[in-house]
């Protein structure tokens, strides 16, 4: 199958990124598609926005998503869902996101007030891309919102050629124990 | 899936998804390096997060994080005189550090060869600037290799071993942030182990190795020797190679990840010009320059960062009588920020905008967005000291930063540590801006880590020449912003317990009486020490302590010992926020109606803000071993 599809991934420093990106790419690997990625690494990882940038395909270069062309954007906090979509989900594409909310110090400064979903859900309307909101009300630990994601993308067949087996294989290579089994459950959610 | 360290040591062919900084990590097994140093800095430290996973003692190589670049440079120096092959690794600006004594290597007769590894950082992801190091390979007479992806790392890393070895010269790896950590299958070939002879061979025979005033010049002459030849080798070199999309007309010449970011571009340029990918930038591949330029009208050098290659090929072609119309940059913005795709293609579309489709309108119905700047995690010591010291100063004291997690006290509402130069530069830097100053308190900041890599010369010079200004060290511990390396006042290094070097007992040393050491979450305590110290004339330190709350909360999750109860607000509050917009904890949060509320995700319990609340509305309680 031939495939191009570019998934971008947002949040803060802190929120389990790598995870995500690892899982990602790995399912990539499993389901036979050449996979490139790339995660932001440094001074981002204190606090700030930090992205992961996956390619699919043998039609991706560089692995850096050029602006507007995220087939996907993943975000795992509510203000980065908008940053993410704003730089680089097209118009059309999917937009998924834990709704946990960490607010920027501008929010907390009262400078600006906090974003909304009903916001995000406009503005998705606007530019005619799919909105998924994903929150787990009971979720007991909020390292395993990135699973939870990765539940949702994976139940409703987000990413083309990518299929359940490969996300399992995926975790399952990177998880063990315990923590693989109460991620396995947030993961089937 | 295998574990890292088998696949590292796999004696049979093998594959993994791997970053480029791990990739480099079986490049040097399989090229039978011994020893490996290094100070550590981003984008280049994941190479010791690969070798870390190796156990001591199955690493068939020595690895340490000296205490700096320059120190690094000299140990893999002396492996290599000794004729091990040897390699250092450091980010950009650890070049200037190592300097002094690299530039004298390829003076140097290396007979077990030496690789360096760059981690430039075009785009300034976590550097203090974009510096473009292909410009010391030039003053170095050193040979600098440069790729793409990761793929292409771990091949030239064994290239560049094996020139450095056949011409017992330095050669430079240089990697950019984002080859660095670009993440990849990469297939590795088999290891061929081969015998350690640990015989110390260093014969002065092979130098000499002591370069002072005439016996300079026959060095000279050989380091410019050997580059020469190397020109041949780059000439002949499967690295440099042509992308031939048939195009009389146009060509562009290119390399590292901008190359990649061309073929993006690519794909929605109308017409498709030839390539010349370098993967030696230095020396240049010159025939095969003077038949690009020959066989082509217009040719565009698309280079990241500065002129090097530019310039180099200018001179090619007017040396040569070539007529052809030759480009490189175009204004000042090409001189910035990292190729991306998005950008070689701006850069390519103010020269050659009939080749592209037009451009699709920009959407300005999009809505604007808080920014989030990286800032100190919840619970770092750093941000209590800062509440603290800002009370004890003056209005219009001075502060001077230095590099490290505290550089970060430089964004609101903090705003300490207002001027920045390098690592270890704050003691210098604070010395002159306390001349002829008897008005404003200077105040200058140093990380533990650097007091041991560059910030002993200021300190000793500030007692020396008696310089008036207060240093604050920020000690934590640890070297935490480029991922919680050891240093000598740990008592750990890379691979065994260590004796620690106590900086209070070094500041001791040097005759430093008035020290005040104290708990950065003890805040009262604190602003008294400062207060008192800057009261003071002369030289004095106050060391605000505590461990960087980061590795000590994960270590607690490792240990299963869990965290402390989650800090609370009560219904005291009466919302003025100085939790919020003084102390400035990423936890606290804010509802629409203005009350105050704790992002339990984020807060770790330290309950360092409690002393802030004047109306005492924050409720902490300590953690309770069971």
């Amino acid at each position: 199958m031939s495939i191009n599809y570019n998934i971008f991934i947002i949040g803060v420093g802190g929120q389990g990124i790598g995870l995500l990106s690892e899982v990602l790419i790995r399912a990539a690997y499993y389901a036979k598609i050449q996979a490139k990625g790339v995660d932001t690494h440094g001074l981002a990882q204190r606090g700030g926005t930090v992205t992961s940038q996956i390619r699919l395909g043998d039609k991706a270069f560089s692995p850096l998503i050029p602006e507007g062309k995220a087939d996907i954007v993943i975000a795992l906090e509510r203000h980065e869902a908008l940053r993410g979509m704003n730089s680089h989900l097209k118009n059309g594409g999917d937009l998924v996101f834990y709704d946990a909310v960490w607010q920027p110090l501008d929010v907390r400064l009262r400078q600006v007030g906090e974003l909304q979903n009903e916001t995000i859900e406009a503005e998705c309307k606007r530019r005619k891309i799919n909105y998924h909101r994903v929150f787990i009300d009971d979720l007991k630990d909020s390292r395993m919102q990135n699973v939870a994601v990765l539940g949702h993308i994976s139940k409703h067949k987000l990413i083309p050629g990518i299929a359940r087996k490969n996300y399992l294989q995926a975790i399952t290579d990177l998880l063990k124990g315990t923590v693989l089994e109460t991620n396995l459950q947030v993961f089937d959610h | 899936m295998k574990k890292l360290a088998e696949v590292l040591l796999s004696k049979e062919k093998t594959q993994e998804i791997m970053i480029g900084n791990w990739a480099l990590v079986r490049a040097m097994i399989e090229s039978n390096v011994r020893v490996i140093t290094s100070y550590p800095g981003s984008p280049t430290p994941e190479i010791a997060t690969a070798i870390a996973q190796i156990p001591v003692a199955e690493r068939p190589f020595y690895f340490e994080f000296s205490v700096n670049e320059k120190v690094a440079t000299e140990v893999a120096f002396g492996a290599s005189i000794n004729g091990h092959l040897s390699c250092v690794f450091f980010k950009s600006v650890g070049l200037n550090v190592a300097a002094d004594s690299l530039v004298q290597l390829s003076m140097m007769e290396l007979i077990g060869g030496m690789v360096i590894i760059l981690g430039d950082d075009p785009g300034a992801n976590s550097s203090q600037n974009e510096q473009d190091n292909r410009h010391f390979a030039k003053m170095c007479y050193t040979p600098i290799f440069e790729p793409s992806t990761p793929t292409e790392a771990y091949h030239m890393f064994k290239e560049a071993a094996a020139l450095s070895q056949e011409k017992k010269m330095p050669v430079f790896l240089r990697l950019t942030t984002h080859v660095c950590h670009y993440k990849e299958l990469i297939h590795f070939a088999a290891w061929d182990k081969q015998e350690f002879d640990q015989t110390p061979r260093f014969d002065v025979n092979n130098g000499p190795y002591v370069p002072i005033t005439t016996t300079v010049f026959p060095l000279k002459k050989k380091a410019l020797r050997k580059l020469a030849e190397v020109e041949t080798y780059s000439d002949n070199s499967k690295l440099n190679y042509i992308k031939d999309n048939g195009n009389k007309e146009l060509g562009i010449i290119t390399m590292g990840l901008p190359y990649y970011s061309l073929l993006d571009v690519m794909e929605e340029m109308k017409v498709k010009p030839d390539i010349l990918k370098l993967g030696i930038i230095y020396p240049l591949p010159r025939q095969m320059v003077i038949d690009f330029l020959k066989s082509h009208k217009e040719v565009k050098v698309l280079e990241e960062l500065d002129d090097v290659i530019e310039r180099d090929i200018k001179m090619i072609a007017f040396e040569n009588k070539i007529d052809v119309i030759i480009t490189g940059k175009s204004d000042l913005a090409d001189w910035e920020n990292e190729y991306t795709p998005d950008k070689v293609k701006e850069v390519l579309r103010k020269q050659w905008k009939q080749h592209f489709p037009p451009a699709e309108p920009i959407d300005d119905k999009k809505l604007k967005l808080a920014a989030r700047p990286a800032q100190m995690c919840p619970g770092c010591g750093h941000r209590s000291a800062f509440y603290a010291i800002r009370k004890a100063m003056g209005k219009n004291d001075i502060t001077v930063g230095d590099i490290g997690c505290h550089s970060l006290g430089f964004l609101p509402p903090y705003k300490i540590g207002e001027a920045l130069l390098s690592m270890g530069h704050s003691t210098g830097t604070a010395s002159g801006m306390a001349l002829f100053n008897n008005t404003r308190k200077v105040i200058s900041f140093l990380g533990d880590s650097t007091f041991f890599h560059a910030g002993l010369p200021g300190i000793i010079n500030s007692i020396y020449n008696n310089h008036n200004h207060t240093l604050i060290i920020m000690e934590n511990g640890t070297t935490a912003m480029t991922g919680h390396q050891d240093h000598p006042a740990v008592g750990k290094n890379f691979n065994e317990v260590s004796e620690k070097i106590p900086i209070v007992q070094m500041l001791k040393g040097m005759g430093i009486t008035n020290i005040r050491s104290v708990d950065a979450y003890q805040q009262a305590k604190l602003t008294t020490a400062v207060k008192e110290a800057l009261a003071e004339d002369g030289f004095n330190v106050v060391i605000a302590k505590h461990p960087c709350m980061l590795k000590f909360s994960r270590e607690l999750a490792k240990k299963k010992i869990g965290t402390p109860p989650k800090v609370r607000v009560t219904d005291k509050c009466t919302q003025i926020y100085q939790c919020i917009s003084v102390f400035a904890c990423p936890a606290y949060q804010i509802r629409p109606d203005g009350s105050v509320w704790v992002q339990e995700d984020l807060c770790i319990g330290d309950g360092s803000c409690k002393q802030t609340c004047p109306t005492g509305s924050i409720e902490s309680k300590p953690l309770e071993v069971k």
